[in-house]
């Protein structure tokens, strides 16, 4: 049978490209399919038509966006789907093979993440309700209206919301489902080994009965990409730190970049650190350590080298499995330049004094790993004296941590920005502190790992009011 | 329509090659007609008059060494016949530095008269006036572009853009200079467009792409693009015919440079998929595509190779450059009973990225 081909989606219309790049197993390098890749000319283009996609979606009340993102969450875990223009069809399972085959992430991982993005999708309302505060979405759908005793108009801050999408992690296109409901085409750009996800929440959208105008899906090279930033009105990148930076200050780019996530344990808790080590140990490696929520710290006041000790203990000697294995914990480098990159930094920045590689001893083995044809990057718990080593505030696309002893007091200046903090504290003072410290965008309180998310609480930014202002309006009649 | 070309044409096409060639090779190291230069190398080199016969004898020659266009004054190219008459010197496009120069009187003339011949008058209606947007100043290309238009009866609007300048600015980092640059270089044929009737339009890739953001080129007047300067993908050539012309304005991709003058593309056909084939304007130009480890050799039709040029006129005489431009060898088509190179693009460009293009 012909390899599957996935072409460009320009707002309603499919696209074979002459320029196509192929996606292939990470492991075998068989061909899993063709995509086709456009020039930023082709999407500058297509968004001089962005008034027509967007007419497609007001059509609709919000209300029945919200019903049919409900079916599209459906479609997408359990459908079969129109996969390429090439008359192939895409299974879930066949959707969580391929993805697994190219991504790296096991098929346990690749479930959950579905779990994930089928959750937001048929729980739309409530997470609509969170992010608008409640408002009344009928009031969108007419313009204006009153609620709450006072009058309310909202307009569209945009055309189209654009995404340039990561590769490391489907559960992302989560961040962009209520965009639909909202009334909002969106154009993006998907990852390089990951068009899989959004490529298939289109088709699933499309199949609900969203109409297909209401979505770009551009393979692009980099100019493409800074296109689809500068061009969309509002936009979200995912990238590294210096991504961000030639971003930073540009109020129409959301920008997601590394979590630089943490646990942290008040002085109150400490002497019970036995207890929760398996939220620790989850926090830092479920979805193989790749989200950005991910704790890459450990943060305590006491006792560092006996918890680096016991989570190195429980992860070190986390081995890399088969994709199938239901247990598996590791993910896959589709990238293996990526592994190689983590590997030497960490034993580079290792060479700097004051920090130690605990699971070393309980690895039996090297860090980077080859299996089956696959390259891993196993778990790592590396034990640092200070926030001032090179290592004390890293984050990699693996399983990795530091464990760094800080005295309460002096945590919160010394930890710098945190995407996600689970605190784990009863002290009302600390808590106090936790709630009013603006570098940290998601807080647990509690044994709570950083990586439960509720999608009706921002994140990074609260897509409602990204895509939405609020205005004042006087009619006369 | 056709495109086979039959092998009695194509043997006709080879000998009028080898006769056009030894009437070259007589007159440039004939001391009653050749210049300076190629007079001193025969006296250290070989006597061509004996050796070459054919156009395969070329192969006697070694690569033409181009720093001699950089380091001699150009007086040294001045053949015997042409003695006292001033010439026009031309410079390389992006060139920084001391350019390379080519001198001559007439060459670009036959060159864009016989290019008149494979334009259409729906695109290029005869009268109708022309407009430059590209490198002017010290190319060939200027004069070239303008006595095109004449041969045709028209007149030409021309916006410089000044690709030295561009590639200081990029190895400088400076790319919003550059940016701002370029919309200089794009309002300027803006606003010649919104005053004047225009309808031919000679740019390159990335300028007719600006200027079609910018302006609704068929409802401005322009039917036909000629277009060269840089190389253009299959998908570079589908974007520009699909989207920008919108398949409602003519257009003619071309190869060329100061040295060799100007390859056509044929016209292209379905089974093309948008990959450009061009043809050398043969005899006075031969293009062969050889295997840069042994450039004594071509490489089979459909293979990529390295371009080598070698430039037959009496004006001029310049064989085996090596361009720095690789390309697919392409069988003769019609009305082309010789090789052509297709998917031209910077030699190299698949090992490691090249900045082109910067206009």
């Amino acid at each position: 049978m012909n390899v599957p081909h996935i072409p460009v989606l320009r707002l309603g219309r499919s696209y074979e490209s002459l320029d196509k790049f192929e996606v292939k197993n990470h492991r075998t390098g068989e061909l899993m399919a063709t995509v086709s890749s456009v020039n930023a000319g082709i999407i500058r283009k297509d968004l001089g038509k962005l008034a027509a996609a967007r007419a497609s979606l007001k059509k609709f009340t919000c209300a029945q966006l919200i019903e049919l993102s409900a079916k599209a969450g459906e479609h997408f875990l359990n459908g079969t789907l129109p996969f390429g223009d090439k008359g192939h069809t895409q299974t879930a399972q066949q959707y969580i093979e391929t993805l697994s085959a190219t991504s790296g992430l096991p098929h346990v991982m690749v479930k959950r993440n579905m779990a994930k993005i089928h959750h937001a999708l048929t729980n739309m309302k409530t997470v609509l309700n969170g992010l608008s505060r409640g408002l009344d979405l009928s009031i969108i759908d007419a313009g204006y209206g009153e609620q709450f005793g006072t009058k309310l108009t909202f307009c569209p801050t945009t055309q189209a919301l654009g995404l340039v999408m990561p590769s490391n992690s489907p559960a992302v296109n989560s961040l962009w489902l209520p965009a639909i409901a909202l009334k909002t085409p969106v154009i993006i750009k998907p990852g390089k080994e990951e068009p899989w996800t959004p490529y298939r929440l289109i088709q699933a959208f499309i199949a609900a009965g969203v109409p297909a105008e209401a979505f770009g899906f551009y393979p692009t090279d980099h100019d493409g990409a800074g296109e689809i930033l500068k061009s969309c009105g509002r936009a979200l990148i995912f990238g590294d730190k210096n991504t961000m930076a030639q971003y930073a200050n540009n109020p129409a780019i959301q920008l997601h970049g590394p979590g630089w996530s943490k646990v942290i344990i008040g002085e109150d808790c400490i002497e019970n650190w036995r207890d929760y080590l398996d939220v620790i140990v989850g926090a830092i490696s479920d979805n193989g350590g790749r989200s950005c929520i991910n704790a890459s710290a450990v943060v305590v006041p006491k006792y560092a080298a006996e918890i680096a000790d016991a989570l190195a203990q429980k992860l070190g000697p986390v081995q890399p499995t088969t994709p199938e294995d239901p247990n598996a914990r590791l993910s896959g480098f589709a990238n293996v330049k990526m592994a190689d990159f983590i590997d030497a930094q960490i034993d580079d920045s290792l060479k700097t004094p004051g920090a130690t590689d605990v699971t070393a001893k309980y690895r039996n083995g090297p860090r980077k790993a080859t299996f089956e044809g696959g390259v891993y990057m196993r778990p790592t718990i590396v034990l640092c004296d200070s926030f001032q080593h090179p290592l004390a505030n890293k984050e990699f696309l693996c399983p990795y941590a530091s464990v760094v002893q800080v005295p309460q007091s002096e945590m919160l200046k010394q930890m710098g920005y945190s995407l996600a903090v689970a605190a784990i504290t009863k002290d009302p003072g600390f808590t106090d502190q936790l709630l009013n410290w603006p570098e940290i965008e998601r807080l647990n309180i509690g044994p709570i790992s950083t990586m439960h998310v509720s999608w009706d609480q921002p994140h990074e930014g609260n897509m409602f009011e990204f895509l939405w202002k609020r205005r004042s309006l006087e009619r006369g009649w | 329509m056709t495109t086979t070309v039959s092998p009695e044409a194509i043997k006709a096409a080879q000998a009028q090659l080898d006769a056009h060639l030894k009437e070259i090779i007589h007159w440039h190291f004939s001391p009653e007609t050749g210049c300076p230069y190629w007079l001193d190398w025969m006296k250290t080199n070989f006597d061509p008059r004996k050796e070459i016969s054919s156009f395969g004898d070329m192969l006697k020659f070694s690569h033409f060494a181009d720093e001699s266009l950089r380091d001699l004054q150009p007086e040294v190219w001045v053949p015997a016949e042409f003695k006292g008459k001033p010439f026009n010197i031309f410079e390389t496009g992006g060139t920084t530095g001391m350019p390379k120069q080519r001198i001559g009187w007439n060459d670009f003339r036959v060159d864009y008269s016989e290019f008149s011949d494979k334009i259409s008058d729906e695109h290029f209606p005869r009268g109708g006036a022309w407009l430059m947007m590209g490198p002017t100043g010290p190319r060939r290309l200027r004069l070239a572009i303008e006595h095109l238009a004449n041969v045709r009866g028209s007149s030409c609007y021309f916006i410089d853009l000044d690709p030295r300048f561009v590639k200081k600015l990029i190895s400088n980092k400076q790319f919003d200079v550059a940016k701002q640059y370029m919309a200089h270089v794009v309002d300027q044929a803006a606003t010649i467009l919104k005053h004047r009737k225009v309808s031919g339009l000679f740019t390159t890739p990335k300028l007719l792409e600006a200027i079609a953001e910018k302006v609704d080129l068929y409802e401005a007047g322009i039917r036909g693009v000629f277009c060269g300067g840089t190389s253009m993908k299959p998908q570079e050539v589908r974007f520009i015919v699909e989207e920008l012309l919108e398949g409602r304005i003519g257009f003619y991709p071309t190869y060329g440079n100061t040295l060799m003058g100007l390859a056509a593309s044929v016209p292209l056909l379905p089974e093309d998929n948008f990959s450009i084939t061009y043809y050398a304007p043969q005899p006075r130009a031969v293009l062969r595509v050889v295997n840069p480890n042994k450039t004594d050799e071509t490489v089979a039709y459909g293979e990529w190779g390295r371009v080598e040029l070698n430039t037959l006129t009496k004006e001029f005489f310049m064989p085996r450059f090596l361009e720095r431009d690789e390309t697919i060898r392409r069988a003769p088509r019609a009305p082309y009973a010789w090789d052509g190179v297709g998917d031209v693009r910077p030699f190299g460009a698949m090992e490691k990225n090249i900045v082109e293009g910067v206009y």
